[in-house]
């Protein structure tokens, strides 16, 4: 025992010897790195600005919302140069402790992620009149007053809703297009709205394709009407999504569109073993920045912008232009869209992008409405 | 260092000591700005001794306040506890039936899934309704756990498999019914139950998270252990532990007593999981049950099995988790750190032979044994 710890140590002091032995920066630039804020363009009283964050039991590793709503924080830090603090989540349990302590760190702004911290949202929002809050995925005036024991819905917060049904019709229209095998999958992580919306717009797009076209494009993995789908019940594991995947592959799918988040990815694997046969389509980010390893069978992405909500909400609050007018992302406003087609530009006939962004046009004046049921108001 | 039970709790100390100092390293490497300071060590040594003594004794300064620096702190010390020390309880009565019981969780989430449909379902008067839904707790725990000792009994299943099987049932079930009438809340499209009528709730010391509900684990310890030190069943179920072969010579059903320690097992759990939807969550959600289950299980090695251990070794858990939640508020220092520390102290607690060999402890005598292999 006692000869291998020796020899650790000895690898020890090497390994320092080795890696240790750079200069002291200087002076001047040591302050500048100590200085946690690197701002290329700090602002007046910025430092003085504290935004905040608490992830829900995911944490902020969940490669999913956590994390995107993070990135908003974080690039909202370097834009303003503003201070920041995040508490994450272990369990539903840690909500008041959390919340709270970012209400005493002083925070101006509290961005709390997820539906799960909606009535802590309210309830410190009430008691805290001052601070600003937002909140991803959630309407706040969902809030059950009389069980959060609260007179009326605070007026400091502000919801982040996403409308990515609009985005979705048209991935679902575009894989219809794109079809040859005249099929189409999709699967998500779990049955809850922020999942389904994704697939009631894709079954929707598809339809609508069906309709104009005089074909008959199949949905596998999702039916709006019956609300019954496919789903890998996880959102972390890989192998799953692979499995779900592969699935909709053996039974006719040549394009997938997996709405699972990190398992997702299992999706773009099975995709890419196909050799060509099947393609895919991302959510949430643009695929072939986020993973671009499988951009070649990417023919786009469904754009989810929790990141831009998220930098907006702390930047209107740091310039005191706070509002809680419920922040939907539509299409119409960019909150959410397609991604570019990148690889596959060359590759979708011309008339099929026209279609697309005569489509795109109809929805945000309205020509087209979509019915699914779990897209958030806007009012 | 004469008595066993002496250089028991001295290995669990170091442990603890260890585990600190390897979250120390942790603490230094995961700070970016600290870890520069190393960068240079040889040209300027006391920036980075003192970085690092600065970074480290913050964070631990932190982390013993949040535990410990007040009532406030040591309250939400026993609120995280209460939980661990019921589900604990249920693991270490199962591993004393010589019963490994990985199924905590499941059986949380089901007595969590029964106590908070009574609350929210019912409106009934104040100490009635909080006794049924915690009695609905205990009884969806018992059926949980009460499966997988049937099961072995009848069929000679091995609790393991099922309890990490049923585990994954009642997670499904509990997302499924909350997309479903039967749990989600009205005119919601989330997966959130409604939360627990008042009348359900534990009734809270004034100005703290604190409930009743640990009350009720001290109840439950005080309990467990007259079952396993005082009553003839306790006897049987340590006998089977011991020596299932024996016990059966000796005119003991074994079967009888898996079912009962796995029930028990279960009642305990589900009471923990009573705990966090009356006492601290309210409303049910997918994560009701945290990481609670399982971390039971390292409670229960921690504190050996005995009732008296795992009151102090689910303290020590709660502290670190009270703690490490006021470490992330104050410092920084990320929440996965305190998962670290409680992983390295089970692990320094697991090789006895390593902490002695560092703090060079003389083994005397051989050490409990905790729970036996596969069907030993």
């Amino acid at each position: 025992m006692s000869k291998y710890l020796k020899g650790l140590a000895v690898l020890g002091a090497m390994t320092l010897v080795v890696t240790a032995c750079g200069s002291r920066p200087t002076e001047s630039n040591q302050s500048e790195g100590s200085d946690k804020t690197n701002s290329a363009s700090p602002q007046a009283g910025a430092k003085d600005f504290r935004a905040c964050m608490v992830s829900d039991s995911g944490g902020f590793d969940d490669k999913s919302f956590n994390q995107t709503s993070y990135k908003g924080l974080l690039d909202a830090k370097k834009e303003l140069g503003v201070s920041s603090s995040t508490a994450e989540s272990k369990s539903d349990g840690d909500y008041p402790k959390n919340v709270g302590g970012m209400v005493d760190a002083k925070c101006n702004v509290i961005v709390t992620v997820g539906f799960k911290l909606g009535d802590q949202t309210a309830i410190s929002a009430s008691e805290n009149p001052t601070i600003k809050f937002g909140i991803v995925d959630y309407d706040i005036k969902a809030t059950d007053l009389k069980k959060t024991n609260l007179k009326e819905v605070p007026t400091n917060v502000k919801s982040l809703l996403f409308n990515t049904a609009q985005s979705s019709f048209l991935a679902g229209y575009l894989a219809a297009g794109m079809s040859k095998s005249g099929k189409v999958g999709t699967f998500g992580g779990l049955p809850i709205p922020t999942v389904t919306i994704f697939m009631d717009g894709f079954w929707e797009g598809v339809q609508y394709f069906n309709q104009q076209k005089k074909k008959n494009v199949q949905v596998l993995g999702w039916n709006e009407t019956t609300q019954k789908g496919l789903f890998t019940n996880d959102f972390e594991n890989k192998a799953q999504g692979k499995n779900t995947a592969s699935n909709l592959i053996s039974q006719g799918a040549d394009i997938v569109f997996p709405v699972a988040g990190p398992a997702g990815l299992g999706g773009l694997e099975a995709a890419k073993a196909s050799g060509g046969k099947v393609n895919a389509i991302w959510v949430d980010t643009d695929g072939c920045v986020s993973a671009p390893e499988y951009c070649n069978v990417l023919l786009t992405s469904v754009d989810k912008g929790m990141d831009v909500a998220v930098q907006d909400v702390i930047t209107t609050s740091f310039q005191d232009k706070f509002d809680n007018t419920p922040y939907v992302g539509t299409l119409d406003n960019g909150g959410t869209g397609l991604a570019p087609y990148h690889e596959w530009d060359s590759k979708i006939p011309a008339d099929l992008k026209a279609e697309i962004d005569q489509l795109k046009k109809d929805i945000i004046d309205g020509k087209i409405a979509i019915k699914s049921k779990v897209q958030p108001q806007s009012q | 260092m004469s008595r066993p039970w002496v250089r028991e709790l001295v290995v669990s100390f170091a442990a603890v000591i260890l585990a600190l100092v390897v979250g120390a390293v942790l603490i230094i490497v995961s700070d970016a700005d600290v870890a520069a300071t190393w960068g240079y060590f040889f040209s300027y040594p006391p920036d980075a001794l003192q970085a690092s003594w600065t970074a480290v004794s913050d964070a631990y300064t932190s982390l013993f306040l949040g535990a410990l620096g007040g009532w406030k702190p040591i309250s939400e010390t026993l609120v995280q506890a209460t939980p661990l020390i019921c589900a604990g309880l249920g693991v270490s009565l199962a591993f004393r039936a010589g019963l490994f019981n990985i199924g905590a969780q499941g059986q949380l989430i089901a007595g969590a899934l029964c106590a908070g449909w009574v609350g929210f379902s019912f409106e009934l008067p104040v100490v009635v309704h909080l006794l049924l839904a915690l009695a609905a707790g205990l009884f969806g725990g018992a059926v949980w756990g009460g499966l997988v000792g049937l099961l072995k009994a009848r069929t000679g299943a091995h609790e393991v498999i099922l309890t990490i099987m049923l585990n994954y049932v009642a997670l499904y079930l509990l997302q499924w019914l909350l997309t479903t009438d039967v749990l989600q809340r009205p005119g919601r499209n989330d997966p959130i139950s409604p939360v627990v009528e008042q009348t359900a709730q534990f009734p809270n010391w004034p100005g703290t998270r604190l409930h009743l509900g640990f009350l009720v684990a001290l109840l439950a310890v005080a309990a467990v252990w007259w079952l396993l030190a005082r009553s003839t069943t306790g006897f049987q179920l340590r006998a089977v532990g011991a020596n299932p072969e024996a016990a059966r010579t000796a005119g003991m059903s074994v079967g009888r007593a898996y079912t009962i320690a796995m029930l028990a097992a279960g009642a305990l759990a589900g009471l923990a999981g009573a705990q966090q939807v009356l006492g601290t969550d309210y409303p049910l959600t997918d994560g009701i049950a945290g990481s609670v289950g399982f971390d039971s299980i390292t409670v229960a090695l921690l504190g050996r099995a005995s009732p008296i251990g795992t009151v102090v070794a689910g303290l020590v858990f709660g502290a670190l988790n009270a703690g490490g939640l006021q470490m992330q508020l104050q410092t920084q220092t990320p929440l996965t750190l305190t998962t670290v520390l409680q992983a390295t102290i089970v692990l320094f607690i697991a090789a006895p032979a390593l902490v002695r060999a560092v703090f060079r402890i003389r083994a005397e005598g051989t050490g409990t044994v905790l729970a036996k292999g596969w069907n030993a």
